[in-house]
């Protein structure tokens, strides 16, 4: 599961009220070059939700990665940003498309209900009563 | 072979051996792939060779995903078998996989998803495979989730194997009902076997994009023949329930008196509530035998 996947995922058992974010907890996790294309992140951006990404780079053990603030538009889309190594746009590329959280588990915040994360594929299912 | 709906529970039913299938198979590859390519181009996404992050919902072994890579796009997959879902990581799918139940909804932040492919999975939502299961209720979850994580304007297009008029009536209405305009397209509507039903779903109030596309083959014109070589086991072929000639003898027998008309109405309606076919109530319905029947 990619940091893109978990940003966009929330908990649906029943009493959660928003299930988001979900707290990751990886125990295993692996990276998988991917292509860079400036203009999918531009139109991923004002969908992520930025706190959540910055929680899940911090709880891989990359406080680095990411600021604690959204760098401005303009600074991730800059002329040539994108062949800089380092540049903001390829940190964000790396946090949400080259990360793959193979082992661990997500927890919702509202019901601490835990969903394992099994080679790579979170089980999200749930039980009868949960629905 | 009757149809997999029939046979058991779709976590069941795609176990290793069937899942396997899947891989080897030659003829259900192409067939996935082929369904795969048309319900991208119903999904009409805009030509600016942008990808898109796309969900797959009964993504299964990812070869519908394996098209939406093809053509650059991320995607999310959904799949209630463990077991098709280890063949999508064998075949190495560049898409993120979730091993989760739809008519449990999706579980997703809303507005955030730009589009969503279904390949023969809705149909598995009007089953009620345990007792805890309403399909009512497992649609309403399913469209209510889709059309929430949707972002606006985004098209949802889900093929579907309808067992009867009322069962595709059941899906479009439930869909209708979560705010989502659009309608069904078929191709190949005179081919009992080439024949596909694609719900094609447009998030948003009505406007310009929600006009329906034809279907292929609309006009009379028959499909070639290597479009036809299609699913065999998945459509056309009908088959007549056989549970109760597989129940043991002992359960056979019935109390002297029989349920009564009332008990049998009953079972009818419930029935009819899963989309069954059943027949019309009548004067004869429920009627007792003569005695030297």
């Amino acid at each position: 599961m990619r940091l893109l996947t978990h940003n966009m995922l929330a908990s649906n058992v029943r009493g959660a009220t928003t299930g988001y974010p979900l707290k990751l907890e990886a125990a295993k996790w692996v990276t998988k070059e991917v292509d860079l294309n400036a203009d999918f992140i531009r139109g991923l951006l004002p969908k992520i939700d930025w706190r959540a990404l910055v929680a899940a780079t911090r709880a891989l053990g990359l406080p680095e990665l990411l600021p604690e603030e959204q760098p401005p538009e303009e600074e991730i889309f800059a002329e040539g940003a994108a062949d800089v190594e380092g540049s903001a746009i390829r940190r964000i590329h790396h946090a949400l498309l080259e990360i793959h959280v193979q082992e661990g588990s997500l927890v919702c915040p509202d019901t601490s209900r835990c969903f394992p994360i099994d080679k790579g594929i979170p089980n999200m299912m749930l039980h009868e009563d949960e629905v | 072979m009757p149809r997999p709906e029939f046979q058991a529970p779709p976590d069941v039913f795609y176990n290793e051996s069937e899942a396997r299938k899947y891989t080897t198979s030659s003829r259900i590859i192409e067939i996935q792939s082929r369904i795969s390519e048309r319900a991208l181009e119903l999904l009409s996404l805009p030509n600016d060779g942008v990808p898109k992050l796309l969900l797959d919902i009964g993504c299964g072994s990812g070869l519908s995903g394996e098209t939406l890579t093809e053509h650059g796009h991320h995607w999310i997959g959904y799949d209630i078998s463990k077991s098709m879902l280890d063949v999508a990581l064998e075949r190495e799918t560049e898409g993120d996989l979730l091993l989760a139940d739809m008519g449990q909804g999706l579980g997703l932040r809303p507005g955030v998803i730009d589009g969503a492919i279904s390949i023969s999975a809705v149909q598995w939502l009007c089953n009620a495979d345990k007792s805890s299961h309403d399909p009512r209720l497992r649609l309403k979850a399913f469209f209510g989730s889709l059309y929430r994580c949707l972002a606006r304007g985004a098209r949802a297009v889900l093929q579907f194997y309808a067992d009867n008029v009322k069962q595709s009536e059941m899906i479009v209405t439930f869909a209708m009902r979560a705010g989502f305009a659009g309608g069904v397209v078929v191709d190949w509507p005179h081919s009992s076997k080439a024949k596909k039903s694609y719900l094609v779903l447009t998030c948003g109030p009505p406007s310009i994009n929600t006009l329906l596309p034809k279907g292929k083959g609309e006009n009379g014109e028959m499909c070639s023949d290597d479009e036809d070589d299609g699913s065999s086991d998945e459509d056309g072929d009908k088959t007549v329930g056989i549970y109760e000639r597989n129940r043991s003898k002992k359960r056979q027998k019935t109390k002297k008196n029989g349920k009564g008309k009332d008990w049998l109405l009953k079972k009818k309606e419930q029935m009819r509530r899963r989309g069954h076919d059943v027949p019309a109530d009548t004067k004869y319905t429920g009627r007792k035998r003569k005695t030297y029947f």
